[in-house]
């Protein structure tokens, strides 16, 4: 009946190993919303979302004392706002703030979805959009904002990608006496998902349901447990041994989700597979790579390693899910992991080593600063080729760089809790100016041709 | 429902009669018990039945934590179904 060896497994998990769920998002579609007044669209809009997710933050508490599992962020995504300014192209602000109120009033973490998806063109309002957002987040606290400007099936729209170096060259100006922290909330995408519950990318897609919860679940901490005990193993033997931890963790996750979605009234969506670091010591998804062998991540072998990793990850959580998706994937973020900051302040990882890791796991340049005079056009450089990694390998990427104002590199900025600190690290001095210049859509590769 | 009751904590007398007394006092029923001690450190696990009791799972929770810190042990109480799920296929 109890089985010893399993009940204290998982209490280790949580007490020394940090596990936890990391995130119940809940995804609201705003588009009954839709008014061609800003203050009635902004009204509704707050209106929905406090009715909707009014509970999200007690059903979340009351669901990790009851399984004694942490549920760390509780967070609401929502149809791209883009879609929902049109009418009212310049007062988009009026909107945002309501969003970021709707947030503070029913005491979630993060609001996601102040985003727009521009991969194959971008229409008058959107492009008045984007251009409400480095207003939208110096005004704001807990909104955060996306764009995507890639996919594998339309190509890249390089009128997009050049509009977003400046936008967060912009950001990072508006935001400056708190080190370009706007920036932290703001992510650039090639092949956005529609169900991500992680920040900053989150947003309820228009193919969605009306009310959708995502779970993201996590575990670093748990998997690199697990390795401790294998000096000597064959690299199978590794990877046999992360499939077996991530199916536990996500199993975890998959009850959550289900019950939150009882709980809530809501659809289930999927559970995120994701390895998500945290700062804290023992929460490093750099460390697992390490313990794998490596004397520190950013050295050669990191990228086989990290390979290795997010496929064993992926592949024992699919079992262990009815639906996944999200980024479901190692995550990358310098900031937020300790073992990336230590391997950045050391010289250890580049941006150009960053580059390479993103080709084979989740996302892409993440919680990067880099020094504040980085020209915008090089900014849209590094969007573009993590656009083309993810266009070309049918694959999601992102680019979440915070070009630090007056500070360069040998400075470090620190965020705060789970965005941790980082480094500054160099960007390639020479430039990109007459390619960004040239705008247009980089047409899409063959391969997306399938039909 | 059912909760697995974990205490886990070092040695010393009345730590069961005063765990069970108080589950006893919530109306919990204790369906099945295990308990060693290796090395001094006391484990003990409990299967519980909640369904009679007088307080949802979070306060049966609180009361315990409560007195595990009065005793000097640590307690858990989490709902059997989270075992189930992470264990067993």
């Amino acid at each position: 009946m109890l089985n010893r060896k399993e009940i204290l497994e998982t209490i280790d998990m949580v007490e020394k190993e940090h596990f936890d769920v990391r995130t119940i998002t809940m995804g609201i579609s705003l588009i009954p919303c839709i008014r061609d007044d800003a203050k009635k669209t902004a009204t509704l809009c707050y209106d929905r979302i406090c009715k909707k997710a009014e509970n999200i933050v007690k059903v979340a508490e009351d669901l990790g004392a009851e399984y004694g599992i942490p549920i760390i962020n509780k967070r609401v995504s929502i149809t791209p706002a883009s879609l929902l300014t049109s009418s009212f192209c310049g007062k988009e602000i009026i909107l945002a703030k309501a969003l970021d109120d709707a947030a503070k009033t029913i005491g979630i973490d993060f609001l996601g979805g102040y985003s727009a998806l521009v991969q194959k063109g971008m229409t008058s309002y959107e492009k008045s959009f984007i251009e409400s957002i480095p207003e939208a987040l110096s005004l704001t606290d807990r909104m955060c904002s996306s764009v995507n400007v890639g996919s594998s099936k339309s190509g890249i729209n390089m009128d997009a990608v050049r509009l977003m170096g400046e936008i967060i060259k912009k950001t990072a100006d508006k935001t400056k006496e708190r080190d370009g922290f706007g920036c932290a909330k703001l992510v650039v995408f090639c092949n956005a998902v529609e169900d991500n519950p992680f920040m900053a990318g989150a947003f309820h897609g228009v193919g969605e349901g009306e009310t959708v919860i995502n779970v993201g679940v996590s575990g670093p901490g748990v998997v690199h447990h697990a390795l401790k005990s294998m000096q000597g193993a064959s690299i199978d033997q590794i990877a046999e041994t992360i499939k077996k931890t991530a199916f536990k963790i996500t199993r975890a996750g998959q009850l959550i989700a289900e019950e939150a979605s009882k709980r809530l009234n809501a659809e289930f969506g999927i559970v995120d597979l994701s390895l998500a670091p945290t700062p804290v010591m023992g929460d490093s998804v750099a460390h697992i790579l390490e313990e794998i062998g490596l004397d520190s991540v950013g050295g050669h072998g990191t990228t086989a390693a990290l390979a290795m990793l997010n496929d064993a990850v992926k592949k024992g959580g699919v079992m262990a899910s009815s639906n996944v998706g999200g980024l479901s994937g190692a995550f990358i973020p310098v900031s937020e992991d300790i073992g990336m900051i230590n391997a950045a302040k050391s010289g250890a990882i580049t941006l150009s080593k960053l580059e390479a890791m993103t080709c084979v796991c989740s996302v892409g340049i993440d919680m990067v600063a880099v020094p504040g005079n980085t020209p915008a056009t090089t900014i849209s450089g590094m969007i573009a080729d993590e656009a083309a990694i993810g266009m070309i390998n049918n694959k999601t990427t992102a680019v979440r760089v915070i070009p630090v104002p007056g500070k360069d590199v040998g400075d470090s900025v620190e965020f705060g809790g789970l965005l941790g600190s980082a480094p500054i690290m160099a960007v390639s001095p020479y430039g990109c100016d007459k390619f960004i210049g040239r705008g247009g859509r980089m047409p899409a590769p063959i391969h997306s041709n399938k039909n | 429902m059912k909760a697995i009751v974990t205490v886990i904590g070092k040695d010393k007398p009345g730590i069961i009669s005063k765990v069970s007394t108080s589950l006893a006092n919530m109306n919990v029923n204790i369906e099945d018990i295990s308990q060693t001690i290796v090395q001094g450190n006391f484990t003990m696990l409990m299967l519980c039945d909640l369904e009679k009791a007088e307080f949802s799972l979070k306060e049966v929770k609180n009361k315990l934590v409560e007195l595990g810190e009065e005793i000097g042990v640590s307690i858990h109480v989490q709902h059997e179904d989270i075992f189930n799920a992470m264990h067993k296929i």
